[in-house]
């Protein structure tokens, strides 16, 4: 661009020195100070930032990770920088995993992978993060452009493709498997895999892949109606699976009736997506950087603005046969796990010093133990362990029902036993659609 | 089952019900969920002819059974409206049902999900899972698509949104 200025400010005063006519000078004048106008306007436009080997602490303007190693500094987070090492795979790039994408790109995550088979519209535009001239673009590449530009430390992966295909689903699985960018990591080649997509058959295909990975992943989600959403923590083996149970959702808390559902599958506010973008990348970088409680689940009710939370543990009957492996090497695994968790807590009391907090106690004060205070609140008190087909916290529905045992439908015919050729059976079909 | 008319309940009897539980990477298991689905579309194929009421063809497009090509249509006014039917059997199939998707109607109905995905959230999404293994591609043609083009149909055609084939040929001759 200031190649092809400079090139036309020398070709206005080749055109000025050649005109014979003085009468055109003077115009010829005024493009030329609009050329110079123009370049430096180009010489003063940003320049992309570098990469960064190093996160310093050091606190200048000039810094991108000063606030957040200030983080370390206030005992929030141990070790901050560590999230420099971690692989973070989002499936899904829409109003909640573009938001996702674009916070842990600034939090300076180490790689991002990125899975979405659709393109950016216009209709998108009430919510976060893309923006109108990435209309017809891949979500995966208009997300690359922006989240590079913003941060060019994290290492971006874009995949275009549905993973609910038995082809995508087998890619899927081996990029999450690819260890190239830590090697040394245990387990799978990413830390976590968030599902930030809008149906059913997606996130069931996310709980496949991580069953049978024994990955540790969190789902998302914002309601159709655009006024509720959830974060959930899925530990295979250890809590209940996506399938373990139908889906849970937040009710809406005012009459399902009121709800006007004809004519529209999906309404979306930027507003409930970025809150649900929020807890669920708080989530995340609670359970990455190992700092304060993450949440098993947790839900978001915006018209009562209620915050309903639970546990869930794995359905011994569950349908998915990966999930019941799972379960069953937690169970062979637990005699270790509370060794290790012994070992933990003795290493720990070890620590604490022996004489008492406070020596004098002047004013005799003493904590009392309340618990037995709301005693009549209990039965209601939001954090309840539960296995997971049965009741449910208030303000928390299934979203779907389980699959019955019993026959519904009466067959008239006899169940299909008889062992017919697969080819044979293939050309009846195409005989009687000829 | 409630709200629902009495024709499709009793054409819904009639379809065999499916009993492996097997999806795509099953292998074997697969095959022979496969043999029980041609044989459920089959019946259901006949059952239709048989009543007059002939309204897809539908066909495995590649050897695994993963992905089905064909058509429907829907009788209008005494006109026939023909659309193009595709759709992939999903990798956790058949806990989730396949995604029935009418390309050509992609964009001209909001009742549809990108790519010409219909939407089957509420009518026929919860009985598909109250009825895992037993439902296959003839239940999902019979209950999710079938009630779709008999309530969509009508209002795309009134609004102008699709027009019959012969209306579309004579009206870019005149």
């Amino acid at each position: 661009m200031e190649v092809e200025l400079k090139e036309m400010l020398h070709d206005l005063e080749s055109l000025k020195q050649s005109l014979p006519d003085p009468s055109h000078r003077a115009s010829i004048d005024k493009l030329r100070l609009r050329v110079e106008q123009l370049t430096s306007l180009e010489k003063s436009r940003p320049a992309p930032r570098l990469k960064v080997k190093d996160m310093s602490a050091e606190v200048v303007d000039s810094n991108p990770y000063s606030r957040l190693m200030a983080l370390q500094r206030m005992g929030i987070v141990e070790n901050y920088e560590r999230i420099r090492e971690f692989s973070v795979a989002i499936v899904g790039i829409g109003g909640v995993g573009s938001v996702a994408a674009e916070m842990l790109t600034r939090c300076g995550i180490g790689r991002l992978l990125l899975y979405d088979y659709d393109k950016v519209e216009l209709a998108n535009m009430n919510r976060l993060f893309f923006r109108p001239e990435q209309v017809n673009m891949t979500k995966t590449d208009a997300a690359v452009q922006t989240l590079s530009d913003i941060n060019p430390d994290v290492v971006l992966e874009s995949y275009t493709m549905n993973i609910t295909t038995v082809q995508g689903f087998d890619t899927f699985v081996s990029s999450l498997k690819n260890k190239s960018f830590c090697p040394n990591k245990e387990g799978s080649g990413v830390d976590l895999v968030l599902s930030c997509v809008d149906n059913y058959e997606a996130r069931m295909a996310v709980n496949q892949a991580c069953n049978e990975m024994n990955q540790t992943w969190m789902e998302s989600g914002v309601s159709e109606d655009a006024v509720s959403g959830h974060i959930q923590l899925l530990i295979p083996g250890e809590t209940a699976c996506f399938a373990c149970a139908p889906p849970l959702v937040v009710a809406s808390g005012i009459d399902e009736r009121t709800l006007k559902r004809e004519g529209v599958c999906a309404a979306s506010l930027p507003t409930t997506m970025g809150v649900v973008a929020g807890l669920l990348v708080q989530n995340t970088l609670k359970f990455l950087l190992n700092f304060g409680q993450v949440s098993p689940y947790l839900g978001y009710n915006s018209l009562k603005d209620y915050f309903p939370t639970m546990e869930m543990k794995p359905n011994p009957q569950c349908s998915n046969v990966a999930c019941l492996e799972r379960q069953q090497e937690y169970i062979v695994a637990k005699p270790a796990r509370d060794a290790a968790l012994k070992a933990k807590m003795e290493a720990e009391a070890l620590l604490v010093p022996e004489c008492p907090l406070h020596a004098e106690n002047e004013w005799s004060i003493s904590v009392v133990d309340d618990s037995g205070l709301d005693s009549l609140d209990a039965a209601s008190s939001d954090m309840e362990k539960r296995a997971a087909p049965d009741t449910l916290p208030e303000g928390l529905v299934r979203e779907l029902p389980s699959a019955d045992k019993a026959q519904e439908l009466p067959t008239s015919e006899a169940p299909l036993t008889s062992n017919d050729d697969l080819e044979d059976l293939r050309r009846q079909l195409e005989a009687l659609n000829s | 089952m409630e709200g629902w008319d009495p024709n499709t309940k009793s054409t819904l009897t009639q379809i065999p019900l499916l009993t492996t539980k097997a999806g795509p990477r099953d292998g074997a298991a697969w095959t022979q969920r496969l043999k029980e689905e041609y044989k459920s579309l089959i019946a259901y194929t006949q059952m239709n002819k048989s009543n007059d009421n002939d309204w897809f063809r539908i066909s495995a497009s590649n050897p695994e059974g993963t992905r089905w090509t064909g058509k429907c249509w829907y009788v209008h006014n005494l006109l026939k409206y023909e659309f193009d039917l595709q759709f992939d059997i999903p990798v956790t199939y058949p806990s989730t049902a396949p995604e029935l998707e009418l390309p050509q109607l992609d964009g001209k109905t909001q009742k549809m999900y990108r790519g010409g995905k219909i939407c089957l959230t509420v009518h026929f999404k919860p009985l598909w899972a109250k009825n895992c293994p037993r439902f296959g591609i003839a239940h999902a043609l019979c209950l999710g698509l079938a009630p779709w083009l008999a309530a969509e149909v009508p209002i795309l055609v009134d609004s102008g949104m699709i027009k019959h084939k012969d209306d579309a040929t004579t009206s870019t001759e005149t």
